[in-house]
């Protein structure tokens, strides 16, 4: 199905957020959202998620005859598919652009870099050579995909493991997984795509954009670097328009990102091999936790409460009390009332009576006269509610709610106004006993029109 | 390739030219009389032709027209002797997609849409010699001026590499088949402003600002060849008009 377009507020919102050098996940402009790194039980299967994007990484391998003009050197091959899940807007038609495009991306970063020995992968010279084919399957979408899926190739390029073949002559002999263990990939450096998202044409930049600040981004700049500090590949998208030292001071960036997240993925694949190795186990099963359902999984995020508690006195204190006045409806005609100008909202001190402006509704208005009211309990409005509450005279607190409507009605006389429709009611915030006021009951006449 | 040097000692390229020098360039606008604008550009063995229609109506769906600018389209089409071996799919696969792409993006910011709501501009480029983006860019560049499409300013490409520390401008296939970095960049040389930035290959950190500069500053050396070339067609068309 189609996109579902950006409203214009929010658009405004995110804009302005990022020019205050806020993002709505709490982040700053240089972090980078949680990478989890997770392994199946195969070699060369692993799942990658940066914030909520998932991406599941698969490595394989078959013998086939080489390139022609490349007959001493392996062939690798990438596919990145944006699976259906992954949002309601990618379908199997539908998404060529942006699929070329990071498809392009991938191939240049990893193949381009050379960052696999291909000559490794030589079994026997212009005959038999290995294919190492690295499919990668977007699972969930929310920003950024290049990044989440350079990491997942890496990883699974990393992790995965080749049969061992052995070369005698003419013969060449192909061992199983059971008779001689895999051999892992040669694997020069692990080239890491950090994506800079730049907005209001060039003056704003944010790493790893999520999929809201995607949709109002200007452009794209790709810089994939590894951990040696040299750049493998650059790719600026979207139209925007850079500035020579805007570049420069990207790439530096992007240095400081790769440096971390090379470590993460080093200590990621330590940690499984020593699982694997001490027999533990290991696998996408494992990673899963039991004891909450995936689909609401949320993650911390961690919030800096330090100084709430100034901050709420600080407003408390310089708010302003709410106003004593309680408005006196006005009779216009027998049976209907109308309270205030319909202005202002004085909900707030209206908390123990309740009336009902002239809507012939029919609702019940109670007035609760010095009433001793706990903090906790609150005589909620039953403006719209219906559930009648009535007050018995004299009584303290106990409010009985009953259905009956046959109650005494009586009707709103333009001259007897002023004595029987007046609230007068205390204060919320007074906490004395119960006066003995006589409590008035009054209800509404029912919409007899 | 072992053995080639790509830079000798006394600082001479493959084909003789100094690090920041550039390969021949020769071009030819208005070159078919159907199309709106047209162009033939030649940098050193890459030829490039460039074919503009436009501005006219959406053809295909409505659906898809802008409401405050124009809507560019770009296309990107390698010959099939163009190449060593020969190519089996003109058009359609992976590159030539992502080359098209790259135009639209490039000419998109370039090429001021907002005087042509609601209307297509075709750019059609055919490319022989399995040369590089910057020869499709300048061709287009000229195409456009043909067709009288107004522009910010030039869009003027070059590609850049670096070999044994010093930063080589426009590379020629030789070179670029050595497997080093290259750089692909679109300017618009007035204001300076990277349209398009690409690069391959292995480069340290360190080197970028040489190579980017390197780059610039041959962008702007095309600049100043196909802003005669303009020169040189608009005195010859108006001739024939005799004005």
């Amino acid at each position: 199905m189609k996109e579902t377009p950006l409203s214009n507020c929010e658009r405004r919102f995110l804009l302005r957020a990022i020019e205050e050098k806020k993002r709505l996940d709490g982040r700053q402009t240089y972090d980078y959202r949680n990478i989890r790194i997770s392994f199946g039980t195969d070699y060369g299967c692993c799942i990658v998620e940066l914030g909520k994007t998932r991406v599941l990484g698969q490595v394989s391998c078959e013998l086939v005859s080489p390139k022609l003009n490349r007959a001493t050197e392996g062939i690798l091959f990438f596919n990145l598919e944006l699976s259906q899940m992954a949002a309601p807007a990618f379908e199997p038609g539908r998404q060529s652009d942006l699929l070329v495009k990071l498809n392009r991306l991938m191939e240049r970063c990893l193949r381009n870099s050379k960052c696999i020995d291909t000559e490794s992968l030589c079994v026997v010279a212009g005959e038999k050579v290995w294919q190492i084919r690295v499919d990668l399957h977007l699972l969930n979408h929310d920003g950024n995909i290049i990044d989440a899926a350079s990491i997942a190739a890496i990883v699974a390029l990393c992790h995965f493991r080749r049969p061992d073949v052995s070369v005698q002559g003419d013969e060449v002999t192909l061992y199983t997984p059971e008779e001689r263990d895999p051999v892992p990939l040669s694997i020069h450096h692990m080239p890491i795509c950090v994506s800079f998202a730049f907005f209001q044409q060039g003056t704003y930049l944010l790493v790893d954009p999520n999929e809201r600040e995607e949709r109002v981004m200007d452009g794209l700049l790709v810089i994939a670097m590894n951990k040696h500090r040299e750049i493998c590949t650059i790719q600026s998208s979207g139209g925007i328009m850079l500035l020579k030292d805007q570049v420069l001071r990207c790439s530096k960036i992007a240095g400081v990102k790769v440096a971390e997240i090379t470590e993460l993925i080093l200590k990621a694949l330590e940690n499984d091999q020593k699982v694997r190795k001490e027999g533990g186990k290991f696998g996408f099963a494992e990673s899963i936790a039991n004891q909450r359902i995936t689909a609401f999984k949320m993650e911390k995020a961690p919030i800096d409460t330090s100084d709430v508690e100034e901050k709420a006195e600080e407003i408390i204190a310089e708010a302003e009390p709410p106003s004593e006045v309680v408005s006196t409806p006005v009779l216009w005609t027998p049976g209907t009332a109308q309270i205030g100008e319909g202005v202002e909202n004085s909900w707030g001190d209206l908390e123990d009576s309740e009336k009902e402006d002239d809507e012939g509704g029919g609702d019940q208005a109670i007035i609760l006269d010095g009433i001793k009211m706990d903090t906790g309990v609150e005589v909620s409005d039953i403006g719209s509610q219906g559930g009648p509450k009535h007050w018995k005279n004299g009584a303290d607190a106990p409010i009985i709610l009953s259905d009956s409507e046959e109650e005494e009605m009586i009707i709103l006389e333009p001259d007897k106004n002023p004595k029987k429709i007046r609230t007068q009611t205390t204060s919320a915030k007074q906490e004395k006993a119960p006066s003995k006021k006589p409590v008035k009951r009054r209800k509404k006449k029912r919409a007899a029109n | 390739m072992a053995g080639l040097e790509l830079l000798s000692d006394q600082g001479y390229r493959v084909d003789g030219r100094r690090a920041g020098e550039l390969r021949k360039i020769q071009a030819r606008m208005g070159v078919f009389a159907q199309a709106d604008g047209s162009a033939y550009i030649e940098q050193g063995n890459t030829k490039a032709l460039a074919v503009v229609y436009g501005p006219h109506e959406i053809r295909g769906s409505r659906a898809r027209a802008l409401p405050d600018r124009a809507l560019v389209n770009c296309q990107y089409s390698s010959a099939t002797f163009s190449t060593g071996e020969r190519k089996r799919r003109p058009h359609g696969d992976r590159k030539s997609c992502e080359m098209g792409l790259q135009l639209r993006q490039t000419f998109e910011a370039a090429i001021l849409t907002q005087l042509h709501p609601r209307s297509q501009i075709d750019i059609y480029v055919l490319q022989a010699d399995g040369g590089t983006y910057a020869a499709c860019v300048n061709a287009a560049t000229l195409a456009v001026l043909d067709a009288g499409i107004p522009m910010r300013d030039f869009v003027c490409a070059c590609s850049a590499g670096f070999v044994d520390g010093t930063a080589l401008a426009d590379l020629s296939h030789v070179e670029e088949a050595a497997g080093g970095p290259q750089l692909a960049l679109a300017l618009l040389p007035a204001s300076g402003q990277i349209a398009l930035l690409e690069m391959d290959a292995r480069l340290h950190e360190d080197h970028l600002e040489r190579v980017l500069e390197a780059a610039a500053q041959a962008a702007r050396d095309v600049h100043t060849l196909l802003d005669r070339v303009v020169r040189q067609h608009v005195r010859e068309a108006s001739i024939l008009l005799g004005d």
